[in-house]
């Protein structure tokens, strides 16, 4: 596994040093060359410390509302609020939700790698419109100004969902939270214009559509949504602003309003949202598993359009957020069978990336461990989804903790695993240092086998019938709560190992070589770190991005 | 790979009492429910395996180790492959959608013998009306072997109407009226849960549904939805049925009788002693009247350093309930 | 065009363009991106928009009787005159984008200030009909005062909830209007650029997207006046 350890980093290293030419990071020097940035890499960095900022802030969120549910530990059952009132409880929840989904697990691969690495993997210098980029990010900062500047005036209470008439009445500060998320849109709408545009235009000569690496593919038909569905949460957002500042009866019955339409449109928005969460990760597996396995993807064209089926259909399945809302009957079968629908596509792709793995030349670096670990939890994730996706069972376990299971393990043991697989990935990228591989896969151990504590668990509460956002609990779902906790705080070491071994790798971290991974696709091409335009030529592209030189040919057609 | 299988087996079994992961089933949807789940959970177990184990396998077998050359399969997919594991689940999804739209549809459709019950929420509290006999109740009191029919409504914000045991749920909307039915069958209390998020004591929104014999429940009518006492049992003192109500009609959530503050002002030591109000007015001495009138229109005197939250009681309490609570406040010292 | 000649500069490797930014290759790289952008973003808009529509469409479903009713107190005539100078200055816009193809300068110059003028003056329109409203109590949500209303003359019962009718008037005409308003500061920017010589046949497609944006806003007005002003 550590073979690539020793294969001459030196030399690597003493070329592009002979170059003189600076890497992006040295090009320029002083805060105020990273403010005024237009380099994509820059953005993507500046982004990836924000991400990380706010994934710290609410996982602890997340762990002081797992600290609560402990329940009363000493004395008598977990019936009462023991640590935090009902109201703070609230607050907490709610914060963890809307800080992890719109200023973290939204943006993450797509602002901080995507960023960084789709230029490169399409050979260009830049993003199409750098300038916009940099607003985009500036965008992003407001409209965290605006969540933080909520929480510092009493913080929100409503859930992430702001579902209505409850947002329309309570007395905490909703406006600016809505309008800290509502900018955050134009943030997501901004990148995802410029990187479509990215994408069609801006490839280098001979880069094909059928060659593109997947992760490009991925943020293709994440781009979409973002460009397509982010102005509908804007638009449910403003009016809820306007509802709460006027008086206006749109969603708050008491004014004559209809408070399920809300549902309809946030939904219509958020149910999108979780394929603009997912699908990236999907594009970054694909890379990790490849480039590991030194093989083919199995089935190119399938993954692909894959993506763009899920980016489709989701647009179309909003409604099985409602199925014990009211919404008519023909509604609901209809958006039940759309869902189920819409496994299809992500059925294809998970059994395409096991069988990626057959014949390959597996080596089990950090980040393939990563990859494994998103398998295997997204798997769980992606089966799940099909209790509720089916009408009658749904109606038991919606709105339950097999609810919150169920999306943690898509958003967080999919989403966050893939990213954190691909920062290991891209680490020496863009650090130009390497990670430490044993510290590597002490952390994703913890990571693993935290989350599966914490969330397992919390299937089972599910079923048992335990609602979800309860503030205390009644005694016989204690036990399990418990158990649920204890998982989240080795979760919590995990990531805590994480942040220290690549402090230390910032530091001290073994200078990397260009391509640590031997992979083929362009971003591997340019020296770690990459210079400021990139390229020192134009690169030109003769073949796809997974045709390795171990591939054996000689045995096509023989043997399988 | 057995394990998994023998535990979902052991899981299912326990089917009719409460397992540490299961509600009981109360009611033939119940289990029907269960069925499908049970269906949904064992296909899940066959994915699963298959797909970690030839990861796993994959992972083991095909390790890059020390020493020996790289030589990798060329293989770039299999049109035979993509199509087989694109159409098998694609059939077993759509029995599960099949299923489920079938158990879902007799949900759906009420019986029509079915007897009817209105149910009001309200933060954070369930009030179960029995529009014949005029009875109104915190509790969901029916007899076994009647299908009952819930009307619901909402006074505030969304709130969400869920019975485990009986696997139903159903969203409690102001301004409309959502229904929802269900069968109890045998002798049993069942928990209620409120399970959209409504705010502050979201958590303590609970209810119990009472499945009483018949004659148990002619007793209780008789009664006026009064359980115990009146007229065959001994007389209740009214501060002893206060308690009672003060913890079955949701004032528990607000109001503490240990003096510490929560939504509302804590009842300890209330009655007699002055109070300051929002609007600057103040009030020397608190007596019958003031609690009275807090409690049928909260709104009018709301003590300061308090928000005016509190929805109205106005036809919910009798005014020998309204007393009851009074003496109770009053034994509060 | 233009473009022909700059993609023949390229592919020879020579002739680099000052308007051409380091990342692009060519000026028709650089144009192509540009437009493709602009596009998403309109695209962006229209759903943007198509979110208020719906809400309208709701709404007026809700209750048709306080459409009916409520949208006697519009003026069509007000209503009409902006349409006019809507319509105009896309005319003038496109002039302006013409004026680039042709690399005259005056065209582009003066019908960019037409434009902006007539933006202008639908805006003080707008401001005449928005502050006649104000007087008046015809206002959204609770600030509705349906007393000064009828002290205005105006009928003293509308049906059903002529809060929400305004409700979605002020929203939807006001986010257009703000869109107006951003299309009059790009104008004023492009005056400048246009005075600087910045446009010429070959490279003009910051004042071709600022056209197309303009020729949007024009456009949902289109389907905001009839609606709300014309229900019948």
């Amino acid at each position: 596994m550590d073979s690539n350890r020793n294969s001459a980093p030196k030399s690597a290293h003493a070329a592009s040093a002979g170059g003189v030419e600076p890497n992006y990071l040295n090009a320029h020097k002083g805060i105020w060359s990273w403010m005024t940035t237009v380099d994509h890499k820059r953005l993507g960095i500046m982004y990836l410390v924000g991400i990380l900022t706010f994934f710290a802030a609410g996982g602890i969120f997340a762990l002081l509302v797992r600290t609560q549910l402990l329940g009363k530990i000493f004395g008598g059952p977990g019936k009462q609020d023991w640590l935090f009132s009902g109201d703070t409880y609230n607050k907490l929840f709610t914060l963890h939700g809307a800080v992890m989904v719109f200023l973290v697990i939204i943006p993450s691969i797509p602002a901080s790698l995507g960023n960084f690495f789709l230029p490169l993997m399409l050979g260009a210098k830049d993003v199409a419109f750098p300038k916009l980029n940099l607003m985009s990010f500036y965008v992003y900062v407001l409209g965290g100004c605006f969540l933080l500047f909520s929480i510092l005036t009493g913080a929100v209470d409503t859930g992430w969902t702001f579902y209505t008439p409850y947002s329309s009445t309570t007395s905490t500060s909703v406006v600016s939270a809505v309008m800290g998320v509502f900018i955050l849109g134009f943030s997501s709408i901004l990148t995802g214009v410029n990187f479509i545009v990215t994408i069609h235009k801006m490839r280098a000569p001979g880069l094909t559509w059928t060659r593109l690496p997947l992760f490009v593919w991925a943020q293709y038909a994440t781009s979409l949504i973002q460009v397509l569905a982010t102005p509908v949460l804007a638009i449910t957002l403003m009016l809820l602003a306007i509802e709460r500042t006027m008086g206006v009866g749109i969603f708050d019955p008491k004014l004559g309003g209809d408070p399920v339409l809300f549902q309809h449109f946030f939904w219509f928005y958020s149910h999108p949202a979780v394929y603009i969460m997912i699908l990236p990760g999907f594009g970054v597996i694909s890379e990790i598993i490849t480039v590991n396995s030194r093989k083919q993807i199995f089935g190119y064209k399938a993954i692909a359009m894959s993506s763009v089926a899920i980016a489709v259909i989701g647009f179309l399945v909003w409604g099985h957020h409602m199925f014990t809302s009211g919404q008519s009957e023909l509604a609901s079968a209809v958006f039940s069978f759309l869902t189920f629908a819409v496994a299809v596509p992500t059925a294809i792709k998970v059994f395409s990336w096991v069988a990626t793995m057959y014949g390959g030349s597996i080596r089990l670096n950090s980040a393939m461990c990563y990859a494994l670990a998103f398998l295997f939890l997204f798997t769980i994730g992606g089966l799940t989804g099909l209790f509720l996706g089916s009408l009658s069972v749904d109606i038991h376990l919606h709105d339950t903790y097999f609810v919150v299971a169920h999306f943690h393990y898509v958003m967080m043991g999919g989403t966050m695993t893939a990213f954190v697989g691909a920062l290991h990935h891209w680490w020496p990228k863009m650090t130009g240092r390497m990670l430490s591989e044993f510290w590597g896969k002490v952390g994703c151990f913890f990571v693993f086998v935290g989350f599966n504590i914490t969330f397992l668990s919390q299937f089972l509460l599910g079923t048992k019938g335990m609602p979800r956002r309860y503030a205390n609990y009644l005694p016989e779902f204690q036990t399990l709560h418990q158990i649920s906790t204890v998982g989240s705080y080795l979760l919590g070491l995990g990531f805590l190992i994480t942040l220290i071994y690549m402090i230390q790798s910032l530091i001290n971290g073994e200078k990397a070589s260009k391509n640590p991974w031997e992979a083929m696709s362009l971003e591997w091409q340019t020296d770690s770190p990459p210079i400021e335009h990139n390229f020192h030529v134009q690169p030109v592209v003769k073949h796809g991005p997974y045709e390795f030189p171990e591939i054996d040919h000689s045995l096509a057609r023989g043997g399988h | 790979m057995n394990l998994g299988f023998a535990l979902g087996h052991l899981m299912a079994q326990a089917a009719n009492t409460a397992s540490w992961w299961k509600p009981i089933q109360a009611s033939a949807h119940a289990s029907s429910v269960d069925s499908l789940f049970n269906f949904i959970m064992y296909l899940c177990f066959f994915f699963f395996v298959l797909i970690i184990g030839a990861m796993i396998y994959f992972v083991v077998k095909y390790r890059r180790k020390e020493g020996v050359p790289i030589k990798t399969s060329p293989i770039k997919g299999n049109h035979t492959l993509e199509i087989v594991w694109s159409v098998i689940p694609g059939i077993l999804l759509v029995i599960m959608f099949a299923w489920g739209f079938k158990d879902w549809l007799a949900i759906a459709v009420v019986p029509a013998n079915a007897m009817e019950v209105r149910v009001t929420g309200q933060k954070w509290n369930w009030t179960f009306t029995y529009p014949k006999e005029g009875i109104v109740s915190p509790d969901l009191v029916v007899p076994a072997g009647q299908t009952i029919k819930l009307v619901m409504t909402s006074k505030d914000v969304l709130h969400s109407f869920y019975i485990p045991d009986f696997r139903i749920k159903r969203d409690v909307v102001p301004g409309r009226y959502s229904v929802l039915w269900f069968d109890p069958a045998e002798e049993a209390t069942h928990q209620i849960f409120c399970t959209e998020y409504c705010g502050t004591s979201h958590s303590n929104m609970l209810s119990k549904v009472k499945v009483l014999s018949s004659e148990k429940y002619e007793q209780w009518i008789a009664n006026g939805g009064e359980e115990e006492g009146g007229a065959g049992g001994k007389p209740i003192p009214l501060a002893e049925k206060g308690k009672k109500l003060y913890e079955s009609r949701g004032c528990v959530a607000c109001h503490s009788v240990d003096g510490t503050a929560k939504v509302g002002p804590s009842w300890k030591g209330a009655y007699g002693t002055a109070h300051k109000f929002a609007d600057g007015s103040s009030l020397a001495s608190t007596d019958e009247n003031y609690i009275r009138e807090s409690i049928l229109v909260p709104g009018a005197k709301v003590v300061a350093g308090y928000p005016n939250v509190m929805p109205s009681y106005q036809g919910q309490l009798n005014d020998k309930q309204i007393e009851s609570i009074i003496e109770y406040i009053k034994s509060l010292k | 065009m233009g473009e022909q000649q700059s993609s023949q500069a390229a592919a020879a490797g020579q002739h680099h363009p000052k308007y051409l930014a380091h990342h692009f290759e060519s000026m028709e790289q650089q144009n192509a991106s540009g437009k493709l952008g602009m596009w998403l973003f309109l695209g962006q808009e229209v759903l943007f928009f198509s979110g208020l529509f719906l809400a309208y469409t709701l709404a007026r479903i809700f209750y048709p009787e306080t459409f009916l009713a409520a949208h006697e107190l519009l003026d069509w005539k007000l209503g009409a005159l902006n349409t006019i100078f809507l319509l105009t200055s896309s005319l003038t816009m496109a002039l302006a984008v013409r004026g680039a193809q042709i690399n005259s300068k005056p065209t582009m110059f003066w019908n960019i200030l037409a434009t902006l003028l007539l933006g202008g003056a639908f805006m003080v329109v707008k401001y005449i009909e928005y502050s006649h409203k104000f007087h008046d109590g015809l206002l959204p949500g609770h600030f509705f005062d349906a007393a000064k209303a009828m002290h205005n003359g105006h009928p003293a019962n509308i049906p059903g909830a002529p809060a929400i009718f305004f409700a979605i008037y002020f929203t939807m005409t006001g986010t257009h209007g703000l869109h107006v308003l951003i299309g009059m500061l790009l104008m004023l920017w492009l005056l400048v650029r246009i005075n600087r010589g910045d446009f010429n046949s070959e490279n003009h497609v910051f004042l071709e997207n600022v056209g197309l944006y303009w020729h949007i806003v024009d456009l949902i007005w289109i389907f905001l006046f009839p609606l709300l002003y014309l229900v019948r």
